[in-house]
């Protein structure tokens, strides 16, 4: 069903952006991606932001791999894989997309932003999204992660796991689907794992 | 992740963030104290230590502001233990004042001075700061690690340097190094076991004039001693040093990252000098590397440390050199001196220089893009906070033209929509300082402005005494509101003296704020829980109304933690649910509150976000009684 050729063997470099909103678990999914990507035997860079982000602004981490890697920046159009976990999320992650190479997995579950809840400004109409995203990707992925994870889990906190189960069965992310799975029981807390290995292996 | 630093297995290879390696590098070098004020990106430095500190046998403390931290410091390594303090950029500006007499007497066990710097300022409001330019004046060597496995070989270096010349060090780490997570080797842990004991030596702790001459001088020789091991040392090194070119480059931290990436991108291959010690210069080194090109490429954040040196060795050694930088004094202008380098920025000016073309049209792509509908997502107040209270209750209870005097902590996100409630914003306890300056210049001339300082808790004990006392004492006439959430909440979570825990873990005395106030002789002190509205505005009214300076502690413990602590217990709070119709103005006031829990549904209707509300219910004292109420048990 998928569009995207299934990763089998080891890439030279693959660039990872992993986007959302503070508390949607963005950390975690890109230093899962990171460990599992070492664990592969890939070099690995990981940026991250701490601080201010953590306030329900924009959070922006990146993982690089692949034989030898120096900057842990992806490149403006240099993405691989993109992961935003919300529609204008998306729109801002688009500066690292290509056409030629991109592809986006997008969790449709709306976040207002403080300018949409007090300020009087209009969420955009997802179907706007869609179309001014379009030029900028390969494939686009779109899921309701959130609400997938609020009805199996009730709490949306495993919509990451959700996500990055979704990239690996889709053959998105070059990485083997029992190392992902290693690095999750790895690092998320062990009461927990049951939970997220029902999510990630949930994803179709 | 903090527990990974004290895996002891040699050889090993883990992820480690640039933080965290600062530690395990000082743990491989048998550091035994360690200090640090939090401050991002430089705080999980401090974090790391405190949550090993006992596990590894060292002290650990957060200090309550940068100078004690580096004070702390410096009294260790007099005493011959191995120490470490840490802080962001602006922290070296405060602990300045005992950094330049510390290089000049000296220290007996090795000491290192890590600075985080913020270019772009993911997380700072004050300056883009170099700290780089401090070596210079403090007279103190400055290591540029690029990467986490260098920031602990710098660090085992950096110790062996500290010690063999009887110097303070400084470690400079930017963002992207801090908060970068890179492969490591493990080396093996040392575990200290000096004594530290304080041996008298006036001839070398007395600094008073006439010695300070020669002290002064003595630091400048010790300077060019260690210019001799900067020479030799394996921190500066040269790649693809056989490539034939006229042109070359020097670079240094992360920007090495990025000349490395972009010269892939580009398919050329250029000799590329990385300096890890920037200050003492290797000046021969340089030298020798750039007498053979025509154009010099210098690549490096911020201010034009490098090109400044570079310039001035090139004019005897290749006058005709032709520099390519930020465009200073007959230097091309190829890169900016604001905002971070990234391999994008590097690799247009890489591009330029070797007259490449551009595998990706990166212009077409950013008109494209900038063409997009993206809101702005401002960082807003958690759901819970209770600053969101007092930020409402006070501007409700203050007028117009009220002057805000804001300060360094989580609560500067009042400076943004909906609240726009700090109308300046400078350093650590400026916002009181400031403030009184603005009273006093209105009281003085006869305008009757109001004027109102905010501090949080951490910043009070870090910068705030002062300007209280000096407030009081000057017989100024502000309402000082500390927001007291009984931690150093922005940086994440870090104890201060208000919270009743030391970086070690362990149970401390609380010392409560009120009480400072009242012993610095203010009249009118008052401690007021945020989440009751009314309370607070009526106090702001009637504190605004006196002719004396007025302190207001608007003290609840920050929610996350509370959450945290409920969650740990086992105790369920009740949802809350708007029960009744709103009117235009209410769902006005409500939003005003901008709590990300309470959103606008299809129909129109506001509603609470079950997964978002943290049941703190503050919000209900907005409505008429009864309109937001918990929700009955089903």
């Amino acid at each position: 069903m998928s569009k995207t050729k299934k990763f089998v063997e080891n890439v030279k470099e693959f660039n990872l952006v992993a986007i959302g909103v503070g508390g949607q678990g963005i950390l975690t999914l890109a230093g899962i991606v990171a460990e599992a990507a070492l664990k592969q035997g890939y070099d690995v860079k990981m940026s991250e932001l701490h601080g201010l982000a953590q306030r329900g602004g924009s959070i922006p981490c990146q993982v690089r791999f692949g034989d030898k890697i120096y900057s842990s920046l992806v490149r403006t159009g240099g993405a691989d894989l993109i992961i935003a976990m919300e529609p204008i999320e998306a729109l801002r992650s688009a500066k690292y997309a290509s056409p030629k190479k991109t592809v986006l997995i997008m969790d449709t579950h709306q976040i207002p932003p403080v300018s949409v809840t007090s300020l009087g400004k209009k969420y955009p109409k997802i179907s706007d999204i869609k179309k001014e995203l379009k030029g900028f990707f390969k494939e686009i992925i779109e899921v309701n992660a959130t609400e997938i994870a609020k009805k199996e889990t009730g709490k949306s906190v495993t919509s990451n796991i959700y996500i990055l189960g979704l990239a690996s069965v889709r053959g998105v992310l070059p990485i083997k689907r029992e190392i992902l799975l290693e690095a999750i029981k790895e690092n998320v807390p062990p009461k927990y794992f049951d939970l997220n290995k029902k999510m990630f292996e949930l994803a179709k | 992740m903090s527990m990974n630093v004290l895996v002891d297995e040699p050889g090993k290879k883990i992820l480690l963030l640039g933080n965290m390696a600062i530690v395990r590098g000082a743990l491989e070098s048998g550091v035994q104290f360690a200090s640090t004020f939090p401050g991002t990106p430089a705080s999980e430095i401090g974090d790391t230590f405190s949550a090993i500190a006992k596990d590894a046998g060292i002290y650990f403390e957060y200090s309550v502001n940068e100078k004690v931290a580096f004070e702390a410091a410096a009294g260790a390594a007099f005493s011959g233990l191995r120490s470490v303090v840490s802080f962001k950029h602006f922290g070296l500006n405060v602990a300045s004042d005992s950094v330049f007499p510390v290089a000049y007497v000296g220290v007996e066990g090795g000491m290192l001075v890590v600075i985080a710097d913020d270019p772009s300022g993911w997380s700072s409001a004050q300056s883009e700061q170099d700290s780089r330019l401090y070596a210079k004046i403090a007279h103190m060597p400055m290591l540029e690690p690029t990467n986490s496995q260098e920031c602990i070989e710098f660090v085992k270096f950096a110790f062996d340097l500290s010690e063999k010349f009887k110097i303070p060090v400084f470690i400079r780490l930017t963002t992207r190094v801090s908060h970068t997570r890179t492969l490591v080797t493990l080396g093996k842990i040392n575990k200290g076991e000096r004594k530290g004991k304080f041996v008298k030596d006036l001839e070398k702790y007395n600094n008073l004039p006439p010695k300070i001459i020669q002290s002064h001088e003595d630091i400048v020789k010790k300077v060019e001693d260690i210019r001799k091991v900067s020479e030799n040392s394996e921190l500066n090194f040269i790649v693809n040093g056989d490539v034939k070119s006229d042109l070359g480059i020097i670079t240094s931290g992360v920007s090495f990252n990025y000349v490395i990436d972009s010269m892939a991108e580009l398919g050329v291959k250029l000799p590329v000098l990385k300096l890890g010690i920037t200050y003492p210069l290797p000046e021969k080194k340089v030298k020798n590397f750039i007498k053979r090109f025509k154009t010099l490429m210098i690549v490096e954040e911020l201010e034009p440390f490098l090109e400044k040196e570079v310039q001035a060795l090139a004019k005897d050694t290749n006058p005709k050199l032709k520099l390519l930088g930020k465009g200073t004094g007959g230097v091309e202008k190829y890169f900016p001196t604001g905002g971070e380098y990234t391999t994008d920025t590097v690799l247009k000016s890489l591009a330029k220089a070797t007259n490449k073309k551009l595998k990706f049209d990166y212009e077409a792509h950013l008109k494209r893009f900038d063409k997009l509908n993206i809101i702005k997502r401002f960082p807003v107040f958690c759901p819970g906070c209770p600053h969101r209270a007092t930020f409402y209750a006070v501007k409700k209870a203050a007028g117009e033209d009220t002057v805000f005097g804001g300060d360094i902590g989580c609560y500067i996100l009042g400076i943004f929509p909906p609240f726009e409630i700090q109308d300046f914003v400078l350093s650590m306890g400026a916002g009181m300082g400031v403030t009184h300056g603005i009273k006093k210049a209105g009281m003085e001339t006869g305008t009757k402005q109001k004027v109102i300082a905010f501090v949080g808790d951490g910043t009070f004990f870090h910068a705030g005494i002062p300007p209280l006392i000096n407030m009081v004492y000057n017989k100024s006439n502000v309402l000082v509101i500390v927001l007291d959430n009984r931690i150093t909440a922005m940086t994440g979570h870090q104890p201060n003296p208000d919270t009743g825990i030391t970086g070690m873990g362990e149970p401390a005395e609380e010392i409560k704020i009120e009480d400072i106030a009242k012993a610095c002789g203010v009249k009118y002190v008052k401690v007021v829980d945020p989440f009751n509205i009314k309370e607070m505005e009526s106090t702001v009214k009637e504190f605004l109304a006196k002719d004396d300076v007025s302190v207001i502690v608007a003290k609840r413990k920050c929610y996350l933690l509370e959450s945290r602590e409920r969650r740990r217990k086992g105790i369920e709070m009740p949802q809350f649910e708007i029960t009744k119709p709103l009117t235009e103005e209410c769902k006005d006031c409500l939003k005003k509150y901008s709590c990300p829990a309470v959103y606008q549904d299809e129909k129109g209707k506001l509603q609470i976000d079950e997964t978002i509300c943290m049941s703190c219910g503050s919000c209900a004292q907005l409505c008429e009684p009864g309109t937001i109420k918990p929700k009955k048990k089903e």
